[in-house]
Formats: structure tokens, C-alpha cells, sequence
């Protein structure tokens, strides 16, 4: 299966999670909610929060507790959550 | 939705309490944040087959049956769930797919587990350091394997299973950076105890003799940095008073397993502090029932015992709480009948001399370090504050915003009470934990407007 990450396509498979994509995806870092330093899933077990992102509009959620699905839109959150999403 | 017993978490212990309390009547619903039921333990442990259930070794490939018994026992299973309230009564509040509810029980059963011990040292917020137990979830949830110069520092069974793991797979080491210090004379007092469980000791040393047959071992070694632009690029150490730098692509950390303990501080039950690995554990009575009545723990959720012990204290949690709900039950003698206490005490053998072999780091933290990872808090600003308060995480955390990020302190509570203790010099064991508060987990304000139509707790 593919999904998008930042508008990009990228290889998935069934049962790995949104957080072990963001791993290998290119440029998929979180930035940080104080001093927008890059991040990325420290400890894949809902532990960290270090995996926040948007899937498929809602934002904030913990990447290493969603499986991947076909299509799915994974978009990387820089700084805190804004309020519209 | 009203059930006899809410069980948190559908690993080793989760499952094995709601497979005994099926079979003794109980209505019985199991909720868990995976996908798949197994636990961090047996994660994918129905997917995965052929040479990675074989690399991932005999403990693992253990899970399957529970899993299957589990998946037959007739309890209620809710995955891809999170639990972010829970009120004494006993009424749990649920996400699930974007959708919140609320159901109640008679008795609550945590088995939620424990999580990897954060330890900060410089660079370890940069991209490409992680934990060694994400790297090993990442192996069994998708058979990834850490690409570059991969370099793994820690102590604990689990980097030397996980680099076992790894070598069978193929995959490649640059170094192991070995965090652990000489046996104490404590560790070998323990022995005795160690003796009964020869398999398990056999296991350990198997494994170091294959990572030091195949890798780079570095030993003896202090002020371990990470550091790079943007992401993960070298280490550097001190090693016999020279520094040392290496290039490296991933980091793995591991410095032991603490309990999983928000969810009993948020509902305010006793605790006892573990002098050997310096962690809260809930107060048990026998059944493994808490200070509040009706909610019990098993597994490694109170106190680090591993898979084996999890699945007995969780059948005894399951025999208690079926007694707890019906006085006639003979409890005990059922507990007796399936000797329990003395497969638990086997179970346990190695734990006192694993327990004082891997003692927790005392390492004091440099003051540039980030702490807090969520809201960016440095040592250096938790120690200002903590010398001019009270002997009180929750001071700090009231003057700096740390452990008040998404994680809500799970990554730095230990360390800021290690850091209160040392600025007022006292020990840890005398400086209480941040007070937890609800939701446990990230809930949006449309899942909270939402509950009154999911509601039904009669």
C-alpha cells in the first residue's frame, strides 16, 4: 500500500504503524512545540509523544498507536497544534 | 455498557486474567491501545511466522497460544483504544476511532505494563536516537531493521536479546556501548535466588557471548553525547580520559523498565518506592487488588517481574476479583490447585539479581540537558527552581511547565524528582511523584461534546 506523507507518496505495509513511516519518510520530523527543533518517535509505544501528527485531517494523534491504511494523509505538525485543526 | 470487570491492556497479564475470569463467569471486556492483542511482549505475534518468529526466540513465539486462548475466552475486545478518565465507581472513559464513550464496571484490572526508563543525556531529543524498545516494536510490527551505523548504549536483558535478535536477521551493529557496572557484591548475595531460573541465566550469558563474538564492545566509558545537525550524526565519550567520537546513523537507549503508574496516581492510591530500580509501585494486597477497592493491578504495572510472572499475577488478580465479586468463590483454593505461588516464585527467581546487577543510572545530568522533552525544560532550569521551593516535583513544574506537554511527565518524572532530591539532598524515596491529573491521554473537546449520546451506565 502507498500513503501520503506531506503530500508525498510513500511505500507502507500492513501492520507497521503511522510512527515506524515517519521514520523513513523523508523531511517527516516534527518540529518541536518550543524551539521547532526537529523530532522523531522516540520510543514507539505511546510513551514519548514525540510521534504527534495529523492523519487524515485530525491532528495530534500518537503516530506509533495508528496502523497505516491505503491513502492515508500523514502530515507533520511544526510547533504546537493550531486551534483550527 | 456495564460490565463485571475492565481489563487495561491485552498483554501477557491482561489476557491471562480475562481467560481465568471467562472461565469463572464474569462478563469480561479487554481494552488496549494495539492493533493486536500480545502486549509489547508478542507484539505482531499473530503476523509474524518463518525466520523472524525464529530470530525473535522462544519467548516469543510463547505468546501465540495465550493469544489464541485469549482471542477464544469469550471476553469483550476493544483495540485501537485509550483509556483517559477513570472514576472510581467504576466508570471509564474510552477513545476509539475519534469516538469517545463512557462504560462502567464492577472491578477494574490494570495490566497496562511498563514503559522503557528515559534517562536524558546530551542529544537525546535528536533525530535518529531512540529507545531500544522501539526499535524492537519496529521489528516485530514490520520486520524493520536499522539501516547505517547503528549503535546501541544501555544495560538490561532486553539490548542484549534485541541485539541477539537483530545478528540473526542480519543485521548490522557498528558498537554497544555497555552502560553497566561491575557486579556489586549486591548483585551476587542475589545469586542464590538466581539459581532456580540456570535457563534464563544461561540465556543472558549466551547472548553477551554473541555480541562480543560479533561486535564492538565498549565498556567502562562516561559522558556519552550524541550530537549532529539536524539529526543523529556522531557520538563522543570519555573513555580513560580521552574522548572518543564515532559516526553513527541510530542510537538505541535502554536503562531498564519502569511501571506504567499514571493511572493509579491520577486515582490517588498508595504507592511504595523500589530502593533497588528506584520507581512507584501501587500498594498490593495478595489478589493484587490496590488501596481503592475494586481496582487491581497485575504485570509488570506493579513491579518489573517480566512475561512469565505477568501471566501468573495476572490468573491471581483474576482468581481475587472473582472472589471480590462473589464471596462464595474459594479463592484460595483454586490458587493452591494451580500452584500459582510456586510457578510465581520461580518466575521471579532471577529478578533480585537482575534487579542488582542493572541498577538504575546515577549519573548526575549535565545542566544543559533537555529534561522535558515536550516543553523543552533543561536540568539547569528544574535545579534553579528546585533549590528555592519545596521538595516538590509539582513546584517545578508549576515555575518551569515541566511534565505539563502531551506526555504529562511520563518521560521526565523520574528525572525531575531525582533532580529535587539532589538540590535539597535528600533521597529520591522522600520527594513524591508530579500529581497526574485527567485526561491521560489527548481527547478533543468534539469527543468530550460528543459523550452524552454514548452514554449508558446503568
Amino acid at each position: 500500500m502507498t500513503v501520503l506523507v506531506n503530500g508525498v507518496e510513500i511505500g507502507a505495509w500492513n501492520g507497521e504503524t503511522v510512527a515506524s513511516v515517519l521514520l523513513r519518510a523523508p523531511g517527516a520530523g516534527r518540529g518541536s512545540t518550543v524551539s521547532r527543533t526537529p523530532r522523531l518517535p522516540y520510543c514507539q509505544m505511546g510513551v514519548c509523544f514525540e510521534c504527534l501528527v495529523t492523519v487524515d485531517g485530525n491532528a495530534s494523534m500518537q503516530g506509533c498507536l495508528v496502523p497505516v491504511a491505503p491513502g492515508m494523509r500523514i502530515e507533520s505538525q511544526h510547533g504546537p497544534r493550531e486551534i483550527s485543526k | 455498557m456495564k460490565y463485571d470487570v475492565v481489563v487495561i491492556g491485552a498483554g501477557p497479564a491482561g489476557m491471562s486474567a480475562a481467560i481465568r475470569l471467562r472461565k469463572n463467569g464474569s462478563s469480561v471486556v479487554v481494552i488496549d491501545e494495539q492493533p493486536a492483542p500480545g502486549g509489547q511482549i508478542w507484539r505482531g505475534v499473530e503476523r509474524n511466522s518463518g525466520p523472524m518468529a525464529e530470530a525473535l526466540g522462544t519467548d516469543y513465539r510463547e505468546g501465540a497460544a495465550l493469544v489464541q486462548a485469549f482471542r477464544a475466552c469469550g471476553a469483550d475486545y476493544m483495540p485501537e483504544t485509550q483509556v483517559w478518565q477513570i472514576e472510581e465507581g467504576w466508570h471509564l472513559f474510552l477513545t476509539s476511532g475519534g469516538k469517545a464513550r463512557r462504560i462502567g464496571a464492577r472491578v477494574v484490572l490494570l495490566a497496562n505494563g511498563a514503559q522503557e526508563r528515559p534517562v536524558p543525556f546530551p542529544g537525546w531529543t535528536l533525530p535518529g536516537v531512540m529507545t531500544v524498545g522501539a526499535a524492537q516494536i519496529l521489528l516485530k510490527s514490520g520486520g524493520m531493521l536499522p539501516q547505517g551505523d547503528v549503535w546501541i548504549a544501555g544495560a538490561g536483558p532486553l539490548p542484549l536479546l534485541y541485539a541477539t535478535q537483530l545478528l540473526g536477521l542480519e543485521g548490522r551493529i557498528a558498537g554497544f556501548l555497555d552502560t553497566s557496572r561491575k557486579p556489586g557484591l549486591a548483585a551476587l548475595t542475589k545469586l542464590t535466588g538466581a539459581w532456580r531460573d540456570i535457563l534464563g541465566l544461561l540465556k543472558g550469558a549466551r547472548w553477551l557471548r554473541d555480541l562480543r563474538k560479533s561486535g564492538k564492545m565498549v565498556r567502562g566509558f562516561h559522558d556519552l553525547r550524541a550530537g549532529g545537525d539536524g539529526r543523529l550524526q556522531y557520538l563522543e565519550w570519555l573513555s580513560a580520559g580521552e574522548r572518543r567520537k564515532v559516526k553513527a546513523d541510530i542510537l538505541l537507549v535502554h536503562e531498564g523498565v519502569v511501571p506504567r503508574i499514571h493511572e493509579t496516581m491520577a486515582l490517588g492510591c498508595a504507592h511504595e518506592w523500589n530502593e533497588l530500580q528506584n520507581y512507584f509501585t501501587p500498594q498490593l494486597d495478595g489478589w493484587g487488588e490496590t488501596s481503592k477497592a475494586g481496582l487491581f493491578v497485575a504485570g509488570d504495572a506493579g513491579g518489573i517481574g517480566g512475561w512469565l510472572a505477568a501471566t501468573l499475577s495476572g490468573e491471581i488478580a483474576g482468581l481475587g476479583i472473582t472472589k471480590h465479586l462473589d464471596a462464595s468463590f474459594d479463592a484460595e483454593g483454586e490458587r493452591h490447585k494451580a500452584g500459582l505461588d510456586k510457578r510465581l516464585a520461580s518466575a521471579r527467581a532471577l529478578r533480585p539479581f537482575l534487579d542488582a546487577l542493572y541498577p538504575p543510572p546515577m549519573a548526575s545530568i549535565a545542566d544543559e540537558v533537555i529534561v522535558c522533552r515536550c516543553e523543552e525544560v533543561t536540568a539547569a532550569q528544574i535545579r534553579s527552581v528546585a533549590k528555592v521551593s519545596a521538595p516538590d516535583p509539582n513546584a517545578v513544574k508549576a515555575a518551569t511547565r515541566c511534565g505539563m506537554g502531551p506526555c504529562q511527565g511520563r518521560q521526565c518524572g523520574y528525572t525531575v524528582q531525582a533532580l529535587v532530591a539532589e538540590a535539597h539532598g535528600i533521597p529520591p524515596r522522600d520527594v513524591s511523584f508530579f500529581n497526574i491529573r485527567p485526561p491521560l491521554k489527548p481527547v478533543t473537546l468534539g469527543e468530550i461534546a460528543a459523550l452524552g449520546d454514548l452514554e449508558d451506565v446503568s
